[in-house]
Protein backbone atom coordinates (compact mmCIF):
# COMPACT_ATOMS: atom_id res chain seq x y z
CA UNK A 1 0.00 0.00 0.00
CA UNK A 2 1.15 3.48 -0.74
CA UNK A 3 2.56 5.34 2.22
CA UNK A 4 0.60 8.52 1.66
CA UNK A 5 -2.59 6.58 1.36
CA UNK A 6 -1.77 4.84 4.60
CA UNK A 7 -0.93 8.06 6.36
CA UNK A 8 -4.07 9.68 5.05
CA UNK A 9 -6.05 6.91 6.59
CA UNK A 10 -4.23 7.08 9.86
CA UNK A 11 -6.77 9.02 11.77
CA UNK A 12 -7.52 7.27 15.03
CA UNK A 13 -8.02 10.37 17.03
CA UNK A 14 -10.34 11.86 14.50
CA UNK A 15 -12.44 8.75 14.68
CA UNK A 16 -12.46 8.85 18.43
CA UNK A 17 -13.31 12.46 19.05
CA UNK A 18 -14.83 13.37 15.74
CA UNK A 19 -12.59 16.38 15.38
CA UNK A 20 -10.06 17.16 12.73
CA UNK A 21 -7.44 18.45 15.05
CA UNK A 22 -4.57 18.76 12.63
CA UNK A 23 -6.64 20.60 10.08
CA UNK A 24 -7.91 22.91 12.75
CA UNK A 25 -4.46 23.62 14.01
CA UNK A 26 -3.11 24.02 10.55
CA UNK A 27 -5.83 26.40 9.56
CA UNK A 28 -4.60 28.76 12.24
CA UNK A 29 -1.60 29.35 10.10
CA UNK A 30 -3.98 30.99 7.70
CA UNK A 31 -3.05 31.72 4.17
CA UNK A 32 0.44 30.27 4.16
CA UNK A 33 0.95 28.27 1.06
CA UNK A 34 1.40 24.60 1.70
CA UNK A 35 4.99 24.61 0.60
CA UNK A 36 5.99 27.57 2.71
CA UNK A 37 4.08 26.21 5.64
CA UNK A 38 5.91 22.91 5.57
CA UNK A 39 9.18 24.69 6.03
CA UNK A 40 7.85 26.99 8.70
CA UNK A 41 5.62 24.89 10.86
CA UNK A 42 6.97 22.93 13.76
CA UNK A 43 7.21 19.16 13.96
CA UNK A 44 3.79 17.78 14.35
CA UNK A 45 1.83 20.49 12.65
CA UNK A 46 2.51 19.57 9.07
CA UNK A 47 -0.62 19.28 7.04
CA UNK A 48 -0.92 15.70 6.00
CA UNK A 49 -4.45 14.42 5.78
CA UNK A 50 -6.53 15.16 2.78
CA UNK A 51 -9.36 13.22 4.25
CA UNK A 52 -10.58 14.33 7.61
CA UNK A 53 -12.30 11.08 8.31
CA UNK A 54 -11.40 7.89 6.61
CA UNK A 55 -11.62 4.23 7.25
CA UNK A 56 -8.98 3.85 9.90
CA UNK A 57 -6.36 1.16 9.95
CA UNK A 58 -4.75 2.45 13.05
CA UNK A 59 -6.89 1.22 15.88
CA UNK A 60 -5.93 -2.36 15.25
CA UNK A 61 -2.66 -4.27 15.43
CA UNK A 62 -1.98 -4.01 11.69
CA UNK A 63 -2.34 -0.25 11.68
CA UNK A 64 -0.12 0.03 14.72
CA UNK A 65 2.55 -2.07 13.05
CA UNK A 66 2.35 -0.14 9.79
CA UNK A 67 2.90 3.10 11.68
CA UNK A 68 5.80 1.50 13.52
CA UNK A 69 7.29 0.34 10.23
CA UNK A 70 6.99 3.83 8.78
CA UNK A 71 8.89 5.29 11.72
CA UNK A 72 11.51 2.55 11.48
CA UNK A 73 11.99 3.25 7.75
CA UNK A 74 12.58 6.87 8.65
CA UNK A 75 15.09 6.10 11.37
CA UNK A 76 16.83 3.43 9.33
CA UNK A 77 17.41 5.70 6.35
CA UNK A 78 18.41 8.60 8.58
CA UNK A 79 21.16 6.62 10.32
CA UNK A 80 22.35 5.10 7.06
CA UNK A 81 22.73 8.54 5.48
CA UNK A 82 24.32 9.89 8.65
CA UNK A 83 26.96 7.17 8.59
CA UNK A 84 27.64 7.82 4.89
CA UNK A 85 27.79 11.58 5.25
CA UNK A 86 31.25 11.93 6.73
CA UNK A 87 29.78 14.36 9.22
CA UNK A 88 30.00 12.09 12.25
CA UNK A 89 33.19 12.33 14.28
CA UNK A 90 34.94 9.02 14.75
CA UNK A 91 34.89 7.47 18.20
CA UNK A 92 31.80 7.53 20.36
CA UNK A 93 29.43 9.30 17.91
CA UNK A 94 30.21 6.91 15.08
CA UNK A 95 30.05 3.86 17.37
CA UNK A 96 26.69 4.97 18.73
CA UNK A 97 25.20 5.68 15.29
CA UNK A 98 26.44 2.35 13.94
CA UNK A 99 24.82 0.44 16.79
CA UNK A 100 21.53 2.30 16.45
CA UNK A 101 21.58 1.90 12.67
CA UNK A 102 21.99 -1.84 13.10
CA UNK A 103 18.92 -1.98 15.33
CA UNK A 104 16.72 0.16 13.10
CA UNK A 105 17.56 -2.03 10.12
CA UNK A 106 16.68 -5.09 12.20
CA UNK A 107 13.40 -3.48 13.26
CA UNK A 108 12.47 -2.79 9.65
CA UNK A 109 13.17 -6.39 8.70
CA UNK A 110 11.38 -7.72 11.77
CA UNK A 111 8.24 -5.65 11.25
CA UNK A 112 8.09 -6.42 7.52
CA UNK A 113 8.42 -10.13 8.27
CA UNK A 114 5.79 -9.89 10.99
CA UNK A 115 3.30 -8.16 8.73
CA UNK A 116 3.97 -10.55 5.87
CA UNK A 117 3.64 -13.46 8.26
CA UNK A 118 0.22 -12.15 9.18
CA UNK A 119 -0.71 -12.00 5.50
CA UNK A 120 -0.48 -8.23 5.30
CA UNK A 121 1.51 -6.26 2.73
CA UNK A 122 3.90 -3.93 4.53
CA UNK A 123 3.68 -0.23 3.68
CA UNK A 124 6.21 0.82 1.10
CA UNK A 125 9.23 2.76 2.16
CA UNK A 126 8.53 6.45 1.58
CA UNK A 127 10.90 8.97 0.02
CA UNK A 128 12.36 11.03 2.83
CA UNK A 129 13.70 14.55 2.93
CA UNK A 130 15.73 15.09 6.08
CA UNK A 131 16.39 18.68 5.12
CA UNK A 132 12.66 19.39 5.44
CA UNK A 133 12.66 21.50 2.34
CA UNK A 134 16.02 23.07 3.12
CA UNK A 135 15.42 23.90 6.78
CA UNK A 136 18.17 21.48 7.85
CA UNK A 137 21.38 20.22 6.28
CA UNK A 138 22.26 17.29 8.53
CA UNK A 139 24.40 15.47 5.99
CA UNK A 140 26.24 18.64 4.90
CA UNK A 141 24.94 18.13 1.36
CA UNK A 142 24.32 21.84 0.94
CA UNK A 143 27.53 23.01 2.55
CA UNK A 144 26.33 24.15 5.93
CA UNK A 145 29.61 22.87 7.39
CA UNK A 146 30.51 19.87 9.49
CA UNK A 147 29.94 21.47 12.86
CA UNK A 148 26.42 22.65 12.14
CA UNK A 149 25.58 19.49 10.24
CA UNK A 150 26.72 17.36 13.18
CA UNK A 151 24.64 19.41 15.61
CA UNK A 152 21.63 18.83 13.35
CA UNK A 153 22.39 15.13 13.06
CA UNK A 154 22.30 14.87 16.84
CA UNK A 155 19.22 17.02 17.22
CA UNK A 156 17.30 15.04 14.61
CA UNK A 157 18.39 11.74 16.13
CA UNK A 158 17.14 12.89 19.52
CA UNK A 159 13.84 13.99 18.04
CA UNK A 160 13.39 10.71 16.15
CA UNK A 161 14.26 8.51 19.11
CA UNK A 162 12.14 10.41 21.60
CA UNK A 163 9.31 10.35 19.04
CA UNK A 164 9.77 6.62 18.52
CA UNK A 165 9.49 5.93 22.24
CA UNK A 166 6.30 7.95 22.47
CA UNK A 167 4.80 6.51 19.30
CA UNK A 168 5.29 2.86 20.25
CA UNK A 169 3.86 3.64 23.68
CA UNK A 170 0.84 5.19 22.07
CA UNK A 171 0.19 2.04 20.04
CA UNK A 172 0.47 -0.42 22.94
CA UNK A 173 -3.25 -0.30 23.60
CA UNK A 174 -3.97 -1.16 19.98
CA UNK A 175 -1.82 -4.27 20.37
CA UNK A 176 -3.49 -5.45 23.59
CA UNK A 177 -4.33 -9.11 23.20
CA UNK A 178 -2.20 -9.41 20.08
CA UNK A 179 0.90 -11.55 19.69
CA UNK A 180 2.64 -8.40 18.48
CA UNK A 181 2.35 -6.64 21.84
CA UNK A 182 5.44 -8.19 23.39
CA UNK A 183 7.71 -7.66 20.36
CA UNK A 184 6.49 -4.07 20.11
CA UNK A 185 7.37 -3.53 23.75
CA UNK A 186 10.76 -5.11 23.07
CA UNK A 187 11.37 -2.57 20.30
CA UNK A 188 9.97 0.27 22.40
CA UNK A 189 12.57 -0.25 25.14
CA UNK A 190 15.37 -0.37 22.57
CA UNK A 191 14.24 2.99 21.21
CA UNK A 192 14.36 4.30 24.77
CA UNK A 193 17.91 3.02 25.22
CA UNK A 194 18.84 4.79 21.98
CA UNK A 195 17.11 8.00 23.06
CA UNK A 196 18.95 8.04 26.36
CA UNK A 197 22.34 7.62 24.71
CA UNK A 198 21.74 10.25 22.02
CA UNK A 199 20.54 12.70 24.66
CA UNK A 200 23.59 12.03 26.80
CA UNK A 201 25.81 12.42 23.75
CA UNK A 202 24.27 15.88 23.42
CA UNK A 203 25.05 16.69 27.05
CA UNK A 204 21.50 16.24 28.28
CA UNK A 205 20.04 13.85 30.80
CA UNK A 206 18.88 10.56 29.30
CA UNK A 207 15.32 11.31 30.42
CA UNK A 208 12.88 14.11 29.65
CA UNK A 209 12.26 16.82 32.24
CA UNK A 210 8.86 18.53 32.05
CA UNK A 211 8.29 19.27 28.37
CA UNK A 212 11.82 20.58 27.84
CA UNK A 213 13.17 19.73 24.43
CA UNK A 214 16.64 20.45 25.81
CA UNK A 215 19.54 22.72 25.07
CA UNK A 216 20.25 23.24 21.40
CA UNK A 217 17.09 21.58 20.12
CA UNK A 218 15.38 23.57 17.37
CA UNK A 219 12.08 25.09 18.41
CA UNK A 220 10.53 23.13 15.56
CA UNK A 221 11.00 19.96 17.61
CA UNK A 222 8.84 21.12 20.50
CA UNK A 223 5.91 18.97 19.34
CA UNK A 224 8.00 15.93 20.23
CA UNK A 225 8.01 17.05 23.88
CA UNK A 226 4.62 18.63 24.38
CA UNK A 227 2.68 16.58 26.90
CA UNK A 228 5.75 15.08 28.55
CA UNK A 229 5.14 17.39 31.51
CA UNK A 230 2.21 15.25 32.62
CA UNK A 231 2.33 14.28 36.30
CA UNK A 232 -1.09 12.63 36.62
CA UNK A 233 -0.73 8.87 36.36
CA UNK A 234 -3.78 6.64 36.61
CA UNK A 235 -5.74 9.57 37.95
CA UNK A 236 -3.18 10.31 40.67
CA UNK A 237 -1.04 13.44 40.80
CA UNK A 238 2.23 11.73 41.65
CA UNK A 239 3.73 14.92 43.08
CA UNK A 240 1.32 14.46 46.00
CA UNK A 241 2.57 10.98 46.92
CA UNK A 242 5.44 12.22 49.06
CA UNK A 243 7.83 15.07 49.65
CA UNK A 244 11.32 16.08 48.63
CA UNK A 245 13.31 15.12 45.55
CA UNK A 246 11.33 12.18 44.19
CA UNK A 247 8.09 14.14 44.12
CA UNK A 248 9.18 17.41 42.57
CA UNK A 249 7.58 18.43 39.30
CA UNK A 250 10.87 17.67 37.54
CA UNK A 251 11.36 14.16 38.94
CA UNK A 252 7.68 13.32 38.62
CA UNK A 253 7.69 14.21 34.93
CA UNK A 254 10.99 12.46 34.27
CA UNK A 255 9.83 9.24 35.92
CA UNK A 256 7.12 8.63 33.30
CA UNK A 257 7.38 8.89 29.54
CA UNK A 258 4.18 9.91 27.82
CA UNK A 259 2.55 8.43 24.71
CA UNK A 260 1.98 10.14 21.38
CA UNK A 261 -1.25 9.53 19.52
CA UNK A 262 -1.02 7.93 16.12
CA UNK A 263 -2.06 11.23 14.61
CA UNK A 264 0.68 13.18 16.33
CA UNK A 265 3.35 10.61 15.52
CA UNK A 266 2.20 10.56 11.91
CA UNK A 267 2.31 14.33 11.69
CA UNK A 268 5.88 14.41 12.97
CA UNK A 269 7.03 11.68 10.60
CA UNK A 270 5.21 13.28 7.69
CA UNK A 271 7.33 16.38 7.94
CA UNK A 272 10.20 14.28 6.58
CA UNK A 273 8.20 12.40 3.95
CA UNK A 274 8.14 13.67 0.38
CA UNK A 275 5.98 10.93 -1.02
CA UNK B 1 25.38 -17.15 54.47
CA UNK B 2 21.90 -18.50 54.23
CA UNK B 3 19.07 -16.13 53.62
CA UNK B 4 15.37 -16.39 53.14
CA UNK B 5 14.53 -15.78 49.55
CA UNK B 6 11.41 -15.28 47.55
CA UNK B 7 9.68 -18.56 47.00
CA UNK B 8 8.28 -18.81 43.56
CA UNK B 9 6.30 -21.73 42.27
CA UNK B 10 7.17 -21.88 38.63
CA UNK B 11 5.36 -23.86 36.01
CA UNK B 12 7.97 -23.27 33.34
CA UNK B 13 10.83 -22.42 35.51
CA UNK B 14 13.68 -23.70 33.41
CA UNK B 15 12.62 -21.99 30.23
CA UNK B 16 14.98 -19.20 29.29
CA UNK B 17 16.69 -19.32 32.63
CA UNK B 18 20.03 -20.04 31.08
CA UNK B 19 19.64 -17.06 28.79
CA UNK B 20 18.90 -14.83 31.72
CA UNK B 21 21.91 -15.98 33.65
CA UNK B 22 23.97 -15.27 30.60
CA UNK B 23 22.74 -11.75 30.29
CA UNK B 24 22.82 -10.90 33.95
CA UNK B 25 26.11 -12.49 34.82
CA UNK B 26 28.14 -10.33 32.48
CA UNK B 27 30.32 -7.61 33.84
CA UNK B 28 29.32 -8.17 37.42
CA UNK B 29 32.73 -8.47 38.94
CA UNK B 30 32.40 -9.19 42.59
CA UNK B 31 28.72 -8.67 42.96
CA UNK B 32 27.71 -12.26 42.39
CA UNK B 33 24.18 -11.33 41.44
CA UNK B 34 21.89 -13.97 40.09
CA UNK B 35 24.55 -16.61 39.97
CA UNK B 36 24.17 -17.99 43.47
CA UNK B 37 21.18 -20.07 42.56
CA UNK B 38 21.86 -23.78 42.69
CA UNK B 39 20.71 -25.68 39.64
CA UNK B 40 19.59 -28.44 41.97
CA UNK B 41 16.68 -26.33 43.01
CA UNK B 42 15.40 -26.03 39.50
CA UNK B 43 15.71 -29.45 37.93
CA UNK B 44 12.76 -30.16 35.78
CA UNK B 45 10.73 -33.05 37.08
CA UNK B 46 11.67 -32.39 40.63
CA UNK B 47 8.81 -32.43 43.05
CA UNK B 48 7.17 -29.06 43.42
CA UNK B 49 8.23 -26.75 46.16
CA UNK B 50 6.30 -27.26 49.36
CA UNK B 51 3.18 -25.20 49.57
CA UNK B 52 3.72 -21.85 51.15
CA UNK B 53 2.79 -21.57 54.76
CA UNK B 54 0.10 -19.51 56.35
CA UNK B 55 0.70 -15.81 56.31
CA UNK B 56 3.02 -15.71 53.32
CA UNK B 57 1.86 -13.10 50.87
CA UNK B 58 0.98 -14.12 47.32
CA UNK B 59 1.16 -11.43 44.63
CA UNK B 60 -2.20 -12.48 43.27
CA UNK B 61 -3.47 -13.03 39.76
CA UNK B 62 -4.39 -10.91 36.76
CA UNK B 63 -3.79 -7.18 36.77
CA UNK B 64 -3.51 -7.13 40.58
CA UNK B 65 -0.78 -9.74 40.46
CA UNK B 66 1.13 -7.76 37.84
CA UNK B 67 0.80 -4.55 39.83
CA UNK B 68 2.06 -6.22 43.00
CA UNK B 69 4.89 -7.76 40.99
CA UNK B 70 5.91 -4.36 39.64
CA UNK B 71 5.58 -2.91 43.14
CA UNK B 72 7.99 -5.53 44.46
CA UNK B 73 10.57 -4.73 41.79
CA UNK B 74 10.19 -0.98 42.28
CA UNK B 75 10.60 -1.44 46.03
CA UNK B 76 13.89 -3.21 45.40
CA UNK B 77 15.17 -0.57 42.99
CA UNK B 78 14.10 2.29 45.25
CA UNK B 79 15.73 0.72 48.29
CA UNK B 80 18.95 0.04 46.41
CA UNK B 81 19.29 3.60 45.14
CA UNK B 82 18.36 4.97 48.56
CA UNK B 83 21.40 3.21 49.92
CA UNK B 84 23.53 4.44 47.01
CA UNK B 85 22.62 8.11 47.47
CA UNK B 86 22.88 7.94 51.25
CA UNK B 87 26.55 7.02 50.98
CA UNK B 88 27.97 7.64 47.54
CA UNK B 89 31.12 5.75 46.71
CA UNK B 90 34.33 7.76 47.07
CA UNK B 91 35.34 10.19 44.33
CA UNK B 92 32.05 9.89 42.48
CA UNK B 93 31.88 12.21 39.48
CA UNK B 94 29.28 14.96 39.24
CA UNK B 95 27.61 13.19 36.33
CA UNK B 96 27.35 9.90 38.20
CA UNK B 97 26.05 11.66 41.31
CA UNK B 98 23.36 13.30 39.18
CA UNK B 99 22.41 10.05 37.48
CA UNK B 100 22.08 8.13 40.75
CA UNK B 101 20.13 10.97 42.36
CA UNK B 102 17.73 10.99 39.42
CA UNK B 103 17.37 7.21 39.48
CA UNK B 104 16.67 7.36 43.21
CA UNK B 105 14.02 10.02 42.59
CA UNK B 106 12.35 8.11 39.76
CA UNK B 107 12.30 4.73 41.49
CA UNK B 108 10.95 6.12 44.77
CA UNK B 109 8.26 7.87 42.76
CA UNK B 110 7.42 4.60 40.95
CA UNK B 111 7.29 2.71 44.26
CA UNK B 112 4.88 5.17 45.82
CA UNK B 113 2.79 5.25 42.66
CA UNK B 114 2.29 1.47 42.75
CA UNK B 115 1.46 1.54 46.43
CA UNK B 116 -1.18 4.18 45.77
CA UNK B 117 -2.51 2.50 42.63
CA UNK B 118 -2.83 -0.94 44.21
CA UNK B 119 -4.34 0.49 47.37
CA UNK B 120 -6.91 2.29 45.25
CA UNK B 121 -7.61 -0.84 43.18
CA UNK B 122 -8.28 -3.21 46.08
CA UNK B 123 -10.58 -0.91 48.02
CA UNK B 124 -11.25 -2.31 51.46
CA UNK B 125 -9.29 -5.51 50.75
CA UNK B 126 -6.05 -3.97 51.94
CA UNK B 127 -4.60 -7.40 52.69
CA UNK B 128 -4.12 -7.75 48.91
CA UNK B 129 -1.50 -4.99 48.79
CA UNK B 130 2.06 -6.31 48.86
CA UNK B 131 3.56 -5.25 52.19
CA UNK B 132 6.71 -3.19 52.49
CA UNK B 133 9.57 -5.56 51.80
CA UNK B 134 12.85 -5.81 53.65
CA UNK B 135 16.22 -5.98 52.00
CA UNK B 136 19.72 -7.21 52.71
CA UNK B 137 22.54 -6.73 50.24
CA UNK B 138 24.92 -9.11 51.97
CA UNK B 139 28.49 -8.49 50.95
CA UNK B 140 27.67 -5.97 48.23
CA UNK B 141 30.12 -3.10 48.65
CA UNK B 142 28.34 0.23 48.24
CA UNK B 143 31.75 1.89 48.43
CA UNK B 144 32.76 0.27 45.17
CA UNK B 145 31.94 2.12 41.95
CA UNK B 146 32.16 -1.11 39.96
CA UNK B 147 29.80 -3.00 42.22
CA UNK B 148 27.26 -0.20 42.47
CA UNK B 149 27.19 0.45 38.72
CA UNK B 150 27.22 -3.29 37.97
CA UNK B 151 24.30 -3.93 40.29
CA UNK B 152 22.41 -0.93 38.93
CA UNK B 153 22.90 -2.27 35.43
CA UNK B 154 21.42 -5.63 36.31
CA UNK B 155 18.52 -4.08 38.21
CA UNK B 156 17.64 -1.78 35.31
CA UNK B 157 18.03 -4.43 32.61
CA UNK B 158 15.93 -6.74 34.78
CA UNK B 159 13.28 -4.08 35.18
CA UNK B 160 13.07 -3.65 31.42
CA UNK B 161 12.81 -7.40 30.84
CA UNK B 162 10.20 -7.69 33.56
CA UNK B 163 7.92 -4.96 32.23
CA UNK B 164 8.38 -6.15 28.64
CA UNK B 165 7.33 -9.64 29.69
CA UNK B 166 4.46 -8.48 31.89
CA UNK B 167 2.73 -6.37 29.25
CA UNK B 168 0.89 -9.33 27.76
CA UNK B 169 -0.40 -10.30 31.23
CA UNK B 170 -2.23 -7.00 31.66
CA UNK B 171 -5.90 -6.77 30.72
CA UNK B 172 -6.70 -3.14 31.45
CA UNK B 173 -5.32 -0.81 28.76
CA UNK B 174 -4.83 1.92 31.36
CA UNK B 175 -2.45 -0.26 33.34
CA UNK B 176 -0.73 -1.32 30.12
CA UNK B 177 -0.14 2.33 29.26
CA UNK B 178 1.30 3.06 32.68
CA UNK B 179 3.60 0.07 32.42
CA UNK B 180 4.69 1.46 29.06
CA UNK B 181 5.33 4.88 30.57
CA UNK B 182 7.58 3.33 33.21
CA UNK B 183 9.43 0.72 31.17
CA UNK B 184 10.89 3.25 28.76
CA UNK B 185 12.23 5.24 31.69
CA UNK B 186 13.81 2.05 33.05
CA UNK B 187 15.35 1.51 29.62
CA UNK B 188 16.70 5.08 29.61
CA UNK B 189 18.24 4.31 33.01
CA UNK B 190 19.74 1.03 31.81
CA UNK B 191 21.27 2.80 28.82
CA UNK B 192 22.77 5.56 30.97
CA UNK B 193 24.23 3.14 33.51
CA UNK B 194 25.70 0.99 30.75
CA UNK B 195 27.14 4.09 29.13
CA UNK B 196 28.74 5.16 32.42
CA UNK B 197 30.32 1.73 32.76
CA UNK B 198 31.70 1.75 29.22
CA UNK B 199 31.32 5.22 27.67
CA UNK B 200 33.00 4.89 24.28
CA UNK B 201 31.04 1.82 23.30
CA UNK B 202 27.82 0.35 21.97
CA UNK B 203 26.99 -1.07 25.40
CA UNK B 204 24.11 1.37 26.01
CA UNK B 205 22.14 -0.96 23.77
CA UNK B 206 24.70 -3.70 23.54
CA UNK B 207 24.76 -6.98 21.67
CA UNK B 208 24.81 -8.74 25.03
CA UNK B 209 21.21 -7.67 25.65
CA UNK B 210 19.64 -6.68 22.33
CA UNK B 211 19.10 -9.53 19.88
CA UNK B 212 21.30 -8.72 16.90
CA UNK B 213 19.00 -10.32 14.32
CA UNK B 214 15.72 -8.79 15.46
CA UNK B 215 16.79 -5.70 17.38
CA UNK B 216 14.55 -6.80 20.26
CA UNK B 217 15.19 -6.18 23.95
CA UNK B 218 14.62 -8.92 26.53
CA UNK B 219 11.15 -9.92 27.77
CA UNK B 220 10.73 -12.43 30.57
CA UNK B 221 7.95 -13.93 32.63
CA UNK B 222 7.54 -13.10 36.31
CA UNK B 223 8.66 -16.59 37.35
CA UNK B 224 11.98 -16.16 35.58
CA UNK B 225 12.53 -12.67 36.94
CA UNK B 226 11.59 -13.60 40.48
CA UNK B 227 13.74 -16.71 40.45
CA UNK B 228 16.72 -14.58 39.49
CA UNK B 229 15.91 -11.81 41.95
CA UNK B 230 15.28 -14.39 44.67
CA UNK B 231 18.66 -15.91 44.01
CA UNK B 232 20.38 -12.65 44.89
CA UNK B 233 19.03 -12.82 48.40
CA UNK B 234 18.46 -9.07 48.27
CA UNK B 235 14.81 -9.40 49.25
CA UNK B 236 14.47 -11.01 52.65
CA UNK B 237 10.69 -10.83 52.97
CA UNK B 238 9.07 -13.98 51.66
CA UNK B 239 6.28 -13.84 49.15
CA UNK B 240 4.97 -16.07 46.41
CA UNK B 241 3.86 -15.60 42.84
CA UNK B 242 1.78 -18.72 42.47
CA UNK B 243 -0.78 -17.12 40.20
CA UNK B 244 1.51 -15.53 37.63
CA UNK B 245 3.24 -17.34 34.77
Amino acid sequence: MNIIKFLDEFTTDNLIDGKTSRRDVFSKFGALSKKAAIAAVPFGLASVPKKALAQSMSADPVGALQLALTLEYLEDEFYDLALQSGVLPSGRPEIVYMQISKHEQAHVDFLRAGLEGAGVTPVEKPTFDFTVGGMFDPFNDNGVGQETAYAQLLALAQAFEDTGVRAYKGQAGNLLGSDFLTPALQIHSVEARHASEIRRLRGLKGWITNNDRGMGMPEATQAVYDGEENIVQGGVDVTTLGSDGPFTMEASSEAYDEPLSGDDATAIASLFIVN
Amino acid sequence: MSKKVIKVDMANRTRNRRRFLKLSGLGLAGAGLFVACSDDDYNEGMSPMPPTGEGIFDLGSGDLGVLNYAYALEQLEADFYTKVVNSFYANISDVERQVFTDLYNHEVNHREFFKAAITAAVGSNTELVLPELEFDYGSLNFGSRDEVLGTARVLEDTGVAAYNGAGRLISDPNYLLIAGKIVSVEARHASAIRSLINPESADFSGDDIIDVATGLDVAMDPSEILAAVGATGFITTQFTANNLP
